[in-house]
């Protein structure tokens, strides 16, 4: 089974998000940027299905600009074969990257694609499943257990209310959720391992996709402030606060 | 035209966030003067459509009754809900595991870029909606002639009942044969949901264990709350992750919000900072919780939930 594995390289989550002064959008500029950590747990995933025999070969997908080939390097030191860069510029929303995607898909013809359920960064939660529907495809989205049987895949999803399990036949589109797995830290040998491993570069014109977005950032702002109210020393007087506040 | 809202049930309720979806839906048919459906999709939803048509505003509701939408997987609400697009300018859904898992698919299908939980609407074509976790928000435009649009069903009040929309049955849809439902393991509470109680206490890593969440239980059922936890709690094996407030998990905007033994991590923030009422109970006082909360108790949690229990007894709760 071939599985494709698109990443994105995002803020870094530790990092403190700042709203530009001129309230045009996030600020970027000289700070540690990663891979999304919902795309971790896909590579991870990718990685021990090879390793479990399921999996013939990987290949780690990133659309961005020069260093997005950063965050495909990171996917392949973590064990993944191969990787494609599709170079641009530009700010690309979820319908694009799946119609790319699908490009990408039709030319490699994998088995399964799995994504991150969401990006750390738009929270957009969209590609995985606008990929499924523009191929035509089946998708489990927020997978926290995955497991192949013949030509079809058990998947248990993170639902509201619990726990869901569904079968999906493949070929097939997974999103990963937060406890699928614990990603690995790459090794040292396998970081120098990667950087002989083939990134193949492309650009969206290689696709001949239309990037031009769909939506238009008004502005972005920051959210109102809460600060920090008073302490109460005893049940008594919280339980008074509350009665008085009419919220119990 | 019109806009079309999805309600959200499980073929038995029709659940809050369908009527919060509606006040979102209302909020541009008023902008672009046009009316606003519901459409039910589900198996045995005669209850579900009939108190969908109650809710105020609405001007019909078109129920979909067919063996493929039981569970309401996406390829199954794509074939419904794709062909019923000719006759709406926008389709809403809450932004729930259930409307995140079908609502791409209907944009994609359309060739539309979806607007992803919105917390506020400023006109019919533009929207508010949180990005980075709710650290910024992002006021976006769009220009597709459809929209798809998620709402973030804590933003907005629920709209009134007291309508009598008529119910509509549709045409069975294809049932697309690519996912199939196994099985399901939902967790079991006579307690309220966590994402639509108007009060929820939650528990972080400061509980311990497992079996210590059993003091926060006494209060919820007290206050008829919901029971919550951290990230740190589920991710330790306390309870079960549907309990998780937070970027990652649910996100809640109740009433009030009782955080015990939660330090407060940017990941939790993200889920709860919106509740009106904020409490903290942390034997540190250096907890970053107690810079958002609006009461703030330094003690042993230990203590301090068991006196709070005996003083709510003690006032008749």
């Amino acid at each position: 089974m071939k599985v494709l594995v698109p990443v994105k390289r995002v803020l870094d989550f530790n990092v403190k998000v700042r709203v530009k002064p001129d309230e045009s959008g996030v600020d970027l500029a000289n700070v540690k940027m990663s891979m999304n950590p919902f795309d971790e747990i896909s590579v991870e995933q990718a990685v021990r299905m090879q390793e479990a025999g399921t999996a013939t070969e990987t290949i780690a997908v990133s659309i961005g600009p020069d260093k997005a080939a950063e965050t495909i390097r990171t996917s392949l030191a973590m064990g993944i074969d191969r990787g494609i860069h599709v170079k641009t510029d530009a700010e690309v929303e979820p319908l694009a990257v799946a119609k790319i995607l699908k490009a990408i898909v039709e030319e490699e013809k994998p088995d399964l694609v799995v994504l991150g359920k969401q990006a750390i960064d738009d929270d957009s939660n969209q590609t995985g499943q606008m990929l499924a529907a523009l191929m035509g495809w089946p998708q489990a989205t927020f997978a926290n257990s995955i497991e192949k049987d013949g030509d079809s895949l058990t998947v248990g999803r993170e639902v509201d209310g619990g726990i869901q399990t569904i079968k999906v036949t493949l070929p097939a589109v997974i999103t990963t959720d937060l406890r699928l797995n614990e990603p690995r830290y790459a090794s040292l040998p396998n970081i120098m391992k990667a950087k002989r491993k083939p990134i193949d570069a492309k650009t969206s014109d290689d696709y001949g996709v239309d990037l031009t977005p769909r939506l238009t950032t008004v502005k972005v702002a920051e959210p109102a402030g809460r600060t920090a109210g008073v302490k109460v020393a005893d049940a008594a007087e919280l339980v008074a606060k509350l009665k008085e506040e009419g919220v119990i | 035209m019109a806009i079309l809202v999805i309600a959200e049930h499980d073929n038995e309720n029709l659940k809050d966030a369908t009527h919060k979806t509606v006040t979102a839906a209302l909020a541009i048919a008023k902008d672009k003067g046009c009316d606003v459906d519901i459409l039910v999709a589900g198996k045995g939803v005669k209850d579900v459509s009939a108190a969908a048509a109650k809710i105020a505003g609405v001007r019909k509701v078109l129920a979909c009754d067919h063996a493929s939408l039981k569970r309401q997987l996406a390829e199954a609400m794509q074939e419904v809900i794709v062909p019923l697009m000719d006759g709406y300018d926008a389709v809403l859904a809450p932004d729930t595991t259930t409307g995140k898992n079908f609502m791409p698919r209907i944009a994609a299908m359309l060739d539309v870029m979806q607007i992803s939980s919105i917390s506020g609407v400023e006109s019919a074509d533009t929207f508010v909606r949180p990005i980075y976790a709710g650290n910024a928000l992002a006021t976006v435009k769009s220009s597709d002639t459809k929209k798809v649009i998620t709402v973030r069903p804590t933003a907005f009040a629920p709209a009134a009942e007291g309508g009598s929309a008529p119910v509509e049955t549709i045409a069975d849809p294809a049932s697309p044969s690519t996912s199939e439902f196994v099985s399901e393991e939902l967790s079991k509470s006579d307690r309220p949901e966590l994402t639509a109680a108007k009060i929820v206490i939650s528990g972080g890593r400061g509980m311990g264990s497992g079996e210590n969440f059993a003091i926060i239980e006494k209060v919820a059922d007290q206050l008829g709350a919901a029971v919550g936890a951290s990230r740190a709690a589920v991710d330790a094996g306390y309870v079960p992750n549907d309990y998780q407030v937070g970027q990652t998990g649910k996100v809640v905007a109740p009433e009030l919000y009782i955080a015990v033994g939660i330090s407060g991590a940017i990941q939790h923030l993200a889920g709860m900072k919106d509740s009106k009422v904020i409490v903290a109970i942390n034997k540190d006082e250096d907890a970053p919780i107690f810079q958002i909360a609006d009461y703030g108790w330094v003690a042993d949690l230990f203590n301090a939930v068991p006196e709070l229990e005996a003083e709510l007894t003690k006032a008749g709760y």
